[in-house]
This record gives structure tokens, C-alpha cells and sequence, in this order.
């Protein structure tokens, strides 16, 4: 870790200033992996903005009823939030399925959605990687590469995003708010993160010296059933091989009248299902209809040399959650 | 002291961080304020090693990845090996050092004595932090992946052993004293 | 708690557990010394070929820094009789990983930004790190790990499995394992006066070798040298000798002319502190329709790296198990650019029994006869392999009574005859074995005026309790309350005893403690009126005694018995029950004893559900470099395990009558969870752990 300045930020206008002042910076909210990835030399800030005393650390219901999650509202604090669990179980559940609690009472809304792929070769310095070196190469292709992507990858990059919240928020609609020297603006969450393409060094569309200040959840009820569930290799404590969020709302006479769909672990972004949806809106809600829209989303995949596993998992827990979604009682 | 061609001598080594890269901290450990000039770069771990000769905190992967550096900052716990010291300024630290009162153990440290809750002891420090942290959010109504549907927002969530495990698995044992710790926690829980 | 009987085996609480559960416990690289350094490994990039340069140029211009040590210039150290401590000597680099720079700074933020700064550059040389059985450099050496020989031949065995009515033949596959003890490999060192004194403070699991093996490299005597290892956070086998940190600390302590910390990065230990070699196995079992074994051959195939030959003793508890009249056990080698192996908790019986015990399962299967009842028909009279007698062997009663508690009885046999909703929910049993190791050590018993007592050994308590038994060993020898008894250990200036190692460690040192206070309580009853100021003291030696000859075959045994429930949605494998029962002697602390044996299990437990390392063919290293990526097991994974024994007399052992029981607990619980998993899916995973990905696979074809 190569010595930094900081700045301990109290207003958003002093954070971007900062920011623009100091080309590379970057923002330390909770840490966890920013920390964790300056010390392996992975990153390299010259300059730290410290976030956590912006006053971006409430959840508050808009008046549409929305709901708006501050960007440094810790990980802890939103899975609690009674209106969270309520409205969007999938989200409380989806960021009690990730890391641990330390880990949760530190990470902030916003470092969630910015943290960086767990690929070990993008963490390993010494080993080339087109994210961390443009250019270098890629050792996960032809090497140890069960984690990572079988959707949307690209000959650069074939790494996930670990994110277990951000799944649950692409499926919910979710927009990410930011600003930066140019003003305020907003981005679906499913739009935020970036396939690799031949940039692989980009995660999202931030642009540099903006800052996330949020997360706006769409207007829900109560009874808006939504579940997150996520498959791993020990009972806890383990980032996801796949996972999936669902929302799903029924009509009076059972067919679809709302459905958002989102894996994780499975592409360099949370994937929203899009093909899936269109599939199901308007349609049965039964398990035929399920696996055949699933089965038209995970029609895109392109598993790697020992990774073929993930569709069949991917595709297990997508009818097991919108099965149960659709079957109140059981949920 | 044998010379080399790499030796630096101690007038380099003497030479401070320029002071753009330092800051001073004031924070309260164990309920002592302490206020130092310390280098960005240091986690709250290596204050407390390093700066203050605090070592019950301990160094196991200094990643976040196995909880042995457990503390509570401001009441909650965190891994302290992540914590960049310089972004706690006025932060309440409590260290396992701290949960003693004189003699007096804390309930939780009696029961890992009760329960054998450890065996080379290098993660119990952090355990028991874990642990105080663990009966604290679960009494503001925290709910964990173990939790059920059932139990309602905001209220207190029960802990049986699944929530526990649950709720420990931040705090790796290699020694394997899970059980043992589960049950001394049960102990304290009830 | 007075007199024989009554404080051996009792539950007495860890002498050392306050200091444990205050955090006041001092662990290597928490001694506090003035201006105390920190130092910070580079690690070699490239899996085989040369240094050609080292620049330190940059690393030394960063604000802190004090020294960079390289092969060029770093103190030069005599050949050791372990070359994986031969660092920073020449420029040839075994395997990556391997330490070709050593930072010193004043902090370890410093040390470790100066290493990442320090550049090398490199002549590669092709390398070759992957093991296959078919390798053309596979060899047979001539002895294994402990030095058990390489192939032991009985019969015809080659005949005897072409003729038998029943066969399995199968092969299994264990994965590169790490220790990854709590604590990294973490040594202190510091010179007093003109560099006369050596100090150094380790993490060990026996500092007399330590002390031993720094006189040898470093070219002075042993009496120059204290090492301790006060408190140590785990070991597991990777810390049973010196490994370079604690040449690097002292290296760096005579070159900076201060106290030097070396704290391993966890990453750097897989490649740097020995791992569990993986093995290849493949098992051949004939029997006749009565379920009684006729032939059985073990064949392992494993690595070891360039510099030293180490043999993972894979096939060896197959010489011990079960009656068969033609056996081939059969240990082959390749050497390969990969890390050192060492030892991992229970080497040999940990791999080897996952194959045997799942092949008897097999077998179990193959004949239609449960699988307790096939290993009741094949309990040989004597030991199969040396033809000696069993000191005892109570693995019968271990399987009746595990089978018992655990609710055997009943089960139906058929695979995946028992779902739950998504899950499919199976029973599995399996052996275990290990054998009864123990060496000649030192100790000192002195009884003071004040009517205490001070017992003196450098024995080293890694988590074991080791203190605390000692100290009931004494207690109960002398006749004496516990209270009474202090017992000093993990300082190599106490009388000099063995390593914690090869759950050897309670006979070794308890043998000569016993003796040391036997002959001191004897002393005592003769003599009259008040003791010297002094107090009088009796010293012990086991040579001659601990390391003779036994005509017995000397092992402890023991049952596992697991359920499992697998997700047929995700392939999750969970262990639901784990129970063990085991015939290990007489246990000496119940409480301790508990605790060895269920950590023993858990490890059994990640190494059959969790824990998998991956040699990267590129780049030739471990991929899972990390606690993130290397799944130890965590709580959530861990149920309610239970661990009984039997009462086990064995007159001929040590004077406790004990047997160890660090190991035993690991070995054969990942063959029953795997039988478990068997009985729950009707699918035979061979290729350990058993991760979603091979279940879902395989549940999928």
C-alpha cells in the first residue's frame, strides 16, 4: 500500500470537490474491500475521500413512496430496516446471504455496488489481468475459473461481480443515484455495472469523480413477494456460485402481472433476466412456464472448460424461487 | 550489525512518512482516550498491536476473512484489520482487554472457560467480541440469514443454536471449537 | 483432587484460560521489544528457474525502510538438513513462492509497501507442476512419511483380486490441503549484546528442534540460544519444524542489529509452510461372498517438490485395518516445481482412509452386507501387515457402540431411500485409525519447602492442553492437589522434549514427566524433615524406555458415523449429525480430550465438504492463496458433534496408559461423510470435497 492523502469529506459538494482535485482518488466508505485491495497492491489511490460523515447514512420513504437508501447506510442497518423487510424481503434477504457481520456492519450501500470481482487472478499482482492491467491477459481463462462467468463474458474478462445485494436491487427496479462535478443523475442499477466488452477495466458507468449518494427502491407494498436465494461452498460466509432474486406479483386470475428476474454470479454484472421476464409477463405462473422462460434467458450462456455447472444451478434456483413466489402459502 | 549495499542505515529509516500522508487520531479504547500522529495506512489492528500494545486483537489473515480481529467500534463489531485507523476519529473502541471489569470476567469469557470454547485460543478474542456484538444486535431485533419469516421487524430475534452458528460464521476456528463455542454462547444468550 | 485416579482423566480447565479468554496470552510476534522491526517476504514469480537481479533501489528509498536482504547478500547460513529453510542462499528459485527478498522496515505498513516495490527479474525455465498418475517421472522411493517403506507385498494379491468373487476396483482423488492454523507462521527474533545471545520467539510446535536447528545454521551453540513458544495459535503439522520464517527473523535481526518480527502474510503460506500433498489412490478389494477380504492392493501416487522428498504415507493404514491374506501397498512419487509438502494432521491416515474407508463402503454395497458388519468379519487377531499382536484394539466395540448412540439399527440400506422435500438425507459409517507414536524426553519435578511443586519441560502447548494434562500427570504422580503443581513449558531453556507432533506429544512428555515425579514423591516419602531453601529436584530421561522396541502393534482406533442431507436444487452437501466413538487408552482429561477430538472431526469435515486447493498449471501456484477462496469450515457449517470413547486398558503403552489423540478424529470422518452422501444420493463421488459443482453434476447426468 503506497502512502495517501485523506480527506475526511462532511458535505457531497466537498467530497466531488475533492475528487476532481485529486485525479485517482477514491472514496473509503466501510472499507471492506477497498482496504483489503490497496493492501494486496491491487489499488493504489494516492488520495482517500472518507464518505462515512456525508449525511447519506438514512432510509427514508419518499413521498411516492419509494424508498431512498443512502449511500453509506451500512449493510447491517438496511437488511434490518422494518420497511426493507417488509417491502423488499428480497433485499434484506440478498445482504444477509453476503459476507459476515463484521464485514456487514462495515460495507455502506454504495461500497456494495462499487466492490470489485473476487477473481484471484485480478487479485494476485503478480498475475496478468486485463481488469487490473489492460492489456496483460487473462489467467482465469485458461486457468482455475469454476467462479466466474457463464453469461455476457468477453475474450478480455471472464470475471463476476460478488455482489449478493446488487443482485436483489437489479430485480427490484432499484435506480442508483449519483453526483459529480456535472450534476445529479440516475441510473438503473441494472444499467450501473458493465459486461467487460474490451474494457474490462471499467465495472460501471460512474464516471470519474462522480460519487454515489444512493439507492432509490420503486414503490412496493407489503405484500409485493420478492426472495433472494444464493447456492455456495460452505453454509455461510462464502461468496455466491450463483444466486437469484425474484419479484413476482400475480394477477387476480393468476398470470404474471409483475415479475423482475436477476442471477448472480453468473456475468461481470448482476444479469437481469430480461428475456426471462418478457417471457413470463402477462403469462401462466406455473413451473412449465417458469423453466421455459428460464431456459430462454440461460440460452445465452457460454460456460467455460469447468464452470458448465453454474446454468444448471442458476436454473435450479430461478423455478425453486419463482415456484415458491407463486405459491404464497409456502413462502 | 553486518552492512550491505541494501542497508538504508538508520538515517533513512528514521525519516517520517511526509506529513500528507499522516494524520492524528483521537479515540477512546477501553474507555481511555487516546490521541496519536499515525500513518494512513494504519488499521485500527496495528494501532491497537503496534501503537498500543493491545494484542488480544489478533492478526489471522488481515483480510477480513477470518475474524480473529474482531473489536467493537461504536458497539458493533468489525474486523479491525480493515478499519483504516485515520477514519475513526472520535470512535468508542472496545477490545477483549476491555470486557473485563477488574477481576470480573464478562459472561461471555466465563462461559468460554465453562465450555473448553477454544483450544489454541488464537481466534477467541475475536470470538468473544463477535459474540458480544452477536447478542447485541440480535437484542435491537438484527435478523440473520437464519432468521425466519416469522419473526417480526424491529423486535428481538431468539438465539437457538442455528442463529448463533449463523451469526458466528464471520469468526473461522481451526481448532474446530464451534460446538463448544455455540454452547458457551447459548450459556450467556438465555 | 488428591491421589491416583482421581486427577488423571478428570476435566481440569486449561491452565493457560484466562490468559486466553483476557487476550493477555503473548502469541510470537506480541512480545513488545524496543525498536522492534518488521519484515516482509518477496515472493519468487516465476515456478522454476534463476534470480538474475534483484533491484532494491526503489524499496529502499520508501520513508521506514531499513534493510532489503537477498541472495546476494544475506547472512550466510550453514546447508540445513531441511532445504526448504535454505533461503536466501543462492539464486535458484524451486518453486513459486519461494522467498528471494526480505523487506525490513520499521513498520509493517512500511515493510510491506517496500516489498512490493522491490523489482526481480528472472531467467525462466520451463516447468512442469501437474501430477498425473501416468507421469513418466514417477518413481517408487524407498520409504514414506515416518519412515514407513514404500511398498509392503504379502501374497499374491494381483491373483487373489482376479479370482475373487466380489471386487471393487476404484480410484480416489484427494486435493492439496492447507493448514492454515489460526495464527500464521510468525517468529520474533532478537540478539542481546554483541550479538553473543539469540532470542527468538516463535510459532512452533517444539522450539528444542528449533533451537537445535538455529545453532546448526547459524554456527553456534545451543546454550547461546533461547527459543520460545509461550502460546501458539495451531499448527496442525505445518509448524511440527523450523520453517523459514524464523530464518528469516534472525537473519534480518543480525543484519539490522534489531528485534526483527517475521509474520508470514497468510497468502504466503501455501506456498511457503508446507501443505498436504494431493493423492491419487487407487483400491482394489477381493472378497469371497462372505464379505471376508481375500485381496486388497492401495496404490498411491503423490508429489513433492524438487528440493525435498516427502512421501504422503497414503497406503499405510491399509497395513493396519483389516485381515487380508494378499496385500500390495504401494506409495509412488513425483517430483515436481511445486511447494514443499509437509505434514497436515494425520498424514497418511487422513487421505488414505477417506480411500480405504470409502472402498469398504463400496464393498458393503457390492456384497449387499451392512457396512459394519463387513469390517466385523474382517477384524484381524493380529496386526496384518507385521504379524505382532495388538497392544489393543477395540475398533469392534467402537462400531457397536457408535452404532448404537448414533441409531443404526433400522437403517434402511437402500440409496437414496430416505428425502426431505428438495433434500435427500443419508447415513454413512467409517474407521478410523492412528498409531500410538511417542519418544524419550526430559523433565524435572522439584518440590519446594512451601509444599508446591514445579514441573519443568519443554513441551509446547499448541491448543491441545497440553499444559494442563502435564500438569494432572504430575499431580496425580506426586499424590498432590492440582493447585499445587505449576508446570513450565514452550522454552527451549527447560529440559529438552519432543515436538507436538504425531499425537505423540502426551506419552513423550507425560512418560518422563511421570517419571521425574514418581521418583520425586519417592524421594520425598523417604526423606524427613523440612526441604533445602531450594526445594530438591529430579530429573527424568525416557531414552532407552520411550524409544524401545514394543512386540506389540500399538494404535488407537475409533468409528465415525455422519448424516448428510444433499440439495438436489443446488447440490449443497450439509452434515447434519456427526458422532464418533473412539478407543484411544486412557484419556487423561475428558474436557481437552473432547475438544481434540471434535476439532479433529471438523477438519474431517472441510476436508470432505469444503476444503480444496487447486495447483494452477500456468502459473504454478495454489489458486486458493486466501481464507476467502480456501473454505475452512465456518460455524455454520458445524452441527452438534458428539465424541465418546470407550475405557480402554492397555498395559502396554506408557505409564498414563494413553494413547494420542490429536489426529485420530480427522481421519476416516471425510470416508464417512462421503458414504453418507452415497447412501443419500445412490452417486459415488470419488474426487474430494464434495462441492456443489460435482454434486449437481453429477446428480444432473
Amino acid at each position: 500500500m503506497k502512502p495517501f492523502g485523506y480527506l475526511r469529506a462532511t458535505t457531497v459538494q466537498e467530497a466531488v470537490q475533492a475528487l476532481a482535485a485529486h485525479p485517482g482518488a477514491r472514496c473509503l466508505g466501510g472499507g471492506t474491500n477497498l482496504v483489503d485491495l490497496m493492501k494486496l497492491g491491487v489499488e493504489r489511490p494516492g488520495f482517500l475521500v472518507e464518505v462515512n460523515r456525508l449525511p447519506l447514512d438514512t432510509v427514508a420513504e419518499l413521498a411516492d413512496g419509494s424508498l431512498r437508501v443512502g449511500a453509506t447506510v451500512r449493510n447491517s442497518d438496511l437488511a434490518a430496516h422494518p420497511l426493507v423487510r417488509d417491502r423488499y424481503p428480497a433485499l434484506s434477504q440478498a445482504l444477509l446471504a453476503g459476507a459476515s457481520g463484521q464485514l456487514r456492519n462495515a460495507a455502506t450501500t454504495g461500497g456494495n455496488l462499487l466492490q470489485r470481482t473476487r477473481c484471484p487472478y485480478f487479485q494476485d499482482v503478480s498475475k496478468p489481468c486485463n481488469k487490473r492491467v489492460p492489456g496483460s491477459g487473462c489467467g482465469a481463462r485458461d486457468g482455475t475459473h469454476r467462479d466466474h462467468a457463464v453469461l455476457g463474458h468477453s475474450d478480455h474478462c471472464i470475471a463476476t461481480h460478488p455482489s449478493d445485494m446488487a443482485v436483489a436491487l437489479a430485480a427490484l427496479d432499484a435506480r442508483v443515484e449519483l453526483y459529480g462535478t456535472e450534476g445529479a443523475r440516475s441510473v438503473p442499477v441494472a444499467e450501473f455495472h458493465r459486461l467487460p466488452g474490451d474494457r474490462p477495466e471499467l465495472d460501471t458507468v460512474i464516471r470519474p469523480g462522480e460519487l454515489i449518494t444512493g439507492v432509490v427502491l420503486p414503490a412496493a407494498t407489503a405484500s409485493l413477494p420478492s426472495a433472494y436465494r444464493k447456492a455456495r461452498d460452505r453454509a455461510s460466509y462464502a461468496f455466491a456460485l450463483a444466486s437469484v432474486a425474484a419479484v413476482l406479483h400475480l394477477s387476480d386470475d393468476g398470470t404474471v402481472a409483475q415479475v423482475g428476474l436477476a442471477f448472480g454470479a453468473l456475468a461481470h454484472r448482476p444479469w437481469r433476466a430480461t428475456r426471462a421476464e418478457e417471457a413470463l409477463r402477462g403469462g401462466p405462473a406455473t413451473p412449465d412456464a417458469f423453466a421455459h422462460a428460464v431456459d430462454l434467458e440461460l440460452r445465452a450462456a457460454r460456460p467455460l472448460r469447468d464452470n458448465g455447472y453454474k446454468v444448471g444451478l442458476a436454473r435450479g434456483l430461478a423455478l425453486d424461487v419463482l415456484t415458491r413466489l407463486a405459491t404464497p402459502a409456502r413462502t | 550489525m553486518d552492512s550491505s549495499p541494501h542497508d538504508h542505515g538508520d538515517d533513512g529509516a528514521d525519516s517520517a512518512p511526509p506529513a500528507a500522508y499522516r494524520s492524528e487520531v483521537t479515540l477512546s479504547v477501553n474507555g481511555k482516550p487516546h490521541t496519536l500522529l499515525i500513518d494512513h495506512r494504519r488499521v485500527l489492528l496495528d494501532l491497537l498491536r503496534e501503537d498500543l500494545d493491545l494484542t488480544g486483537a489478533k492478526k489471522g489473515c488481515d483480510h477480513g476473512q477470518c475474524g480473529a480481529c474482531t473489536v467493537l467500534v461504536d458497539g458493533r463489531r468489525v474486523n479491525s484489520c480493515l478499519q483504516l485507523a485515520v477514519s475513526l476519529d472520535g470512535c468508542d473502541v472496545l477490545t477483549v482487554e476491555g470486557l473485563t471489569e477488574g477481576d470480573q470476567l464478562h459472561p461471555l469469557q466465563r462461559a468460554f472457560l465453562d465450555r473448553d470454547a477454544f483450544q489454541c485460543g488464537y481466534c477467541t478474542p475475536g470470538q468473544i467480541c463477535s459474540a458480544v456484538g452477536v447478542l447485541a444486535e440480535a437484542a435491537a431485533g438484527h435478523p440473520s440469514h437464519a432468521t425466519g419469516p416469522a419473526t417480526p421487524p424491529g423486535r428481538p430475534v431468539p438465539l437457538d443454536a442455528a442463529e448463533i452458528r449463523e451469526r458466528l460464521s464471520g469468526n473461522l476456528c481451526r481448532c474446530g471449537a464451534y460446538p463448544h463455542i455455540v454452547e458457551a454462547v447459548q450459556d450467556v444468550a438465555l | 483432587m488428591t491421589g491416583t485416579g482421581s486427577t488423571l482423566g478428570a476435566p481440569a480447565e486449561r491452565r493457560e484460560g484466562h490468559q486466553k479468554v483476557t487476550g493477555s496470552a503473548r502469541y510470537a510476534a506480541e512480545h513488545p521489544l524496543p525498536g522492534r522491526a518488521h519484515a516482509w517476504p518477496v515472493p519468487a514469480t516465476i515456478a522454476r528457474g534463476r534470480v538474475t537481479a534483484v533491484d532494491t533501489a526503489a524499496a529502499l528509498d520508501l520513508p521506514g525502510v531499513l534493510t532489503v536482504l537477498t541472495h546476494e547478500d544475506a547472512p550466510r547460513i550453514a546447508d540445513p538438513d531441511d532445504p526448504t529453510l535454505a533461503v536466501l542462499q543462492d539464486p535458484r528459485v524451486p518453486h513459486r513462492g519461494w522467498c528471494v527478498a526480505l523487506v525490513v522496515a520499521r513498520s509493517p505498513e512500511e515493510a510491506r509497501a517496500a516489498a512490493g516495490a522491490v523489482r526481480v527479474e528472472y531467467a525462466v525455465e520451463e516447468h512442469d507442476v501437474a501430477l498425473r498418475a501416468d507421469h513418466p517421472d514417477v518413481y517408487e522411493p524407498e520409504t514414506a512419511n515416518g519412515g514407513n517403506p514404500a511398498r509392503r507385498e504379502h501374497g499374491d494379491p494381483e491373483g487373489a483380486f482376479a479370482s475373487a468373487p466380489v471386487r471393487v476396483d476404484a480410484a480416489y482423488r484427494v486435493p492439496p490441503l492447507h493448514n492454515h492454523p489460526m495464527e500464521p507462521h510468525t517468529s520474533t527474533a532478537h540478539w542481546q549484546g554483541d550479538q553473543e545471545r539469540l532470542v527468538v520467539h516463535t510459532s512452533s510446535q517444539g522450539t528444542t528442534t528449533v533451537r537445535a536447528t538455529l545453532a546448526a545454521l547459524f554456527g553456534m551453540p545451543e546454550d547461546r540460544i533461547t527459543v520460545t513458544a509461550g502460546h501458539v495459535g495451531g499448527g496442525f503439522g505445518s509448524k511440527g519444524t523450523p520453517r523459514p520464517d524464523v530464518v528469516l527473523a534472525v537473519m534480518a535481526a543480525r543484519r539490522t542489529g534489531r528485534p526483527v518480527t517475521v509474520a508470514l502474510p497468510r497468502r504466503h503460506l501455501p506456498a511457503s509452510v508446507g501443505h498436504r500433498a494431493p493423492t491419487l489412490h487407487r483400491i482394489r478389494l477381493g472378497a469371497g461372498t462372505d464379505g471376508r477380504l481375500t485381496g486388497l492392493t492401495h496404490d498411491v501416487v503423490t508429489h513433492s517438490s524438487r528440493i525435498k522428498e516427502f512421501v504422503e504415507q497414503a497406503a499405510v493404514p491399509a497395513r493396519v485395518m483389516y485381515a487380508v491374506p494378499h496385500s500390495r501397498t504401494l506409495h509412488r512419487l513425483v517430483r515436481l516445481d511445486v511447494p514443499t509438502p509437509s505434514w497436515m494432521r494425520a498424514p497418511g491416515e487422513a487421505p488414505g482412509m477417506y480411500a480405504l474407508e470409502s472402498a469398504m463402503d463400496e464393498l458393503a454395497g457390492e456384497l449387499g452386507m451392512d457396512p459394519i458388519q463387513l469390517r466385523l468379519v474382517n477384524e484381524p487377531d493380529r496386526e496384518p501387515d507385521s504379524g505382532k499382536p495388538f497392544s489393543s484394539r477395540h475398533l469392534t466395540e467402537c462400531l457397536r457402540d457408535g452404532a448404537r448412540r448414533f441409531g443404526w439399527t433400522g437403517r434402511d440400506p437402500r440409496p437414496r431411500s430416505h428425502a426431505e422435500g428438495p433434500l435427500l438425507v443419508g447415513t454413512g459409517v467409517a474407521a478410523a485409525t492412528y498409531p500410538v507414536l511417542v519418544a524419550p524426553s526430559t523433565a524435572e519435578a522439584r518440590a519446594l519447602p512451601d509444599g508446591t511443586f514445579v514441573v519443568r519441560i519443554n513441551a509446547t502447548d499448541i491448543g491441545t492442553g497440553a499444559r494442563t494434562v502435564l500438569t494432572q500427570v504430575a499431580a496425580d504422580a506426586l499424590g498432590t492437589p492440582l493447585d499445587r503443581v505449576r508446570t513450565e513449558v514452550g522454552d527451549s531453556d527447560l529440559p529438552p522434549a519432543p515436538l507436538a507432533g504425531g499425537s505423540s506429544g502426551t506419552a513423550s512428555w507425560g512418560w518422563s514427566v511421570h517419571e521425574a515425579c514418581t521418583r520425586l514423591a519417592g524421594a520425598l516419602a523417604a526423606r524427613t524433615g523440612p526441604l533445602p531453601d531450594e526445594g530438591i529436584t529430579v530429573h527424568a530421561d525416557t531414552t532407552g524406555q520411550a524409544d524401545a522396541d514394543s512386540p506389540y502393534a500399538r494404535h488407537a482406533f475409533g468409528a465415525h458415523f455422519a448424516e448428510t442431507s444433499v440439495d438436489r436444487v443446488t447440490g449443497e452437501v450439509r452434515v447434519r449429525r456427526l458422532l464418533s466413538v473412539y478407543a484411544a487408552g486412557r484419556i487423561l482429561n475428558a474436557r481437552t480430550a473432547r475438544s481434540q477430538f471434535i476439532g479433529g472431526m471438523t477438519m474431517g469435515l472441510g476436508m470432505a465438504l469444503t476444503e480444496s486447493s487447486t495447483m494452477d498449471t500456468a502459473f504454478g501456484d495454489f489458486t486458493e492463496s486466501d481464507l476467502a477462496a480456501y473454505h475452512v469450515p465456518v460455524h455454520a457449517d458445524v452441527p452438534r458433534i458428539e465424541a465418546h470413547w470407550i475405557d480402554e486398558e492397555d498395559a502396554h503403552l506408557n505409564p498414563m496408559g494413553s494413547k494420542g489423540i490429536g489426529e485420530i478424529g480427522i481421519v476416516g470422518t471425510a470416508a464417512a461423510i462421503g458414504n453418507a452422501v452415497h447412501h443419500a444420493t445412490g452417486i459415488r463421488f470419488r474426487d474430494l470435497p464434495l462441492t456443489p459443482d460435482k454434486v449437481l453434476a453429477a446428480l444432473a447426468d
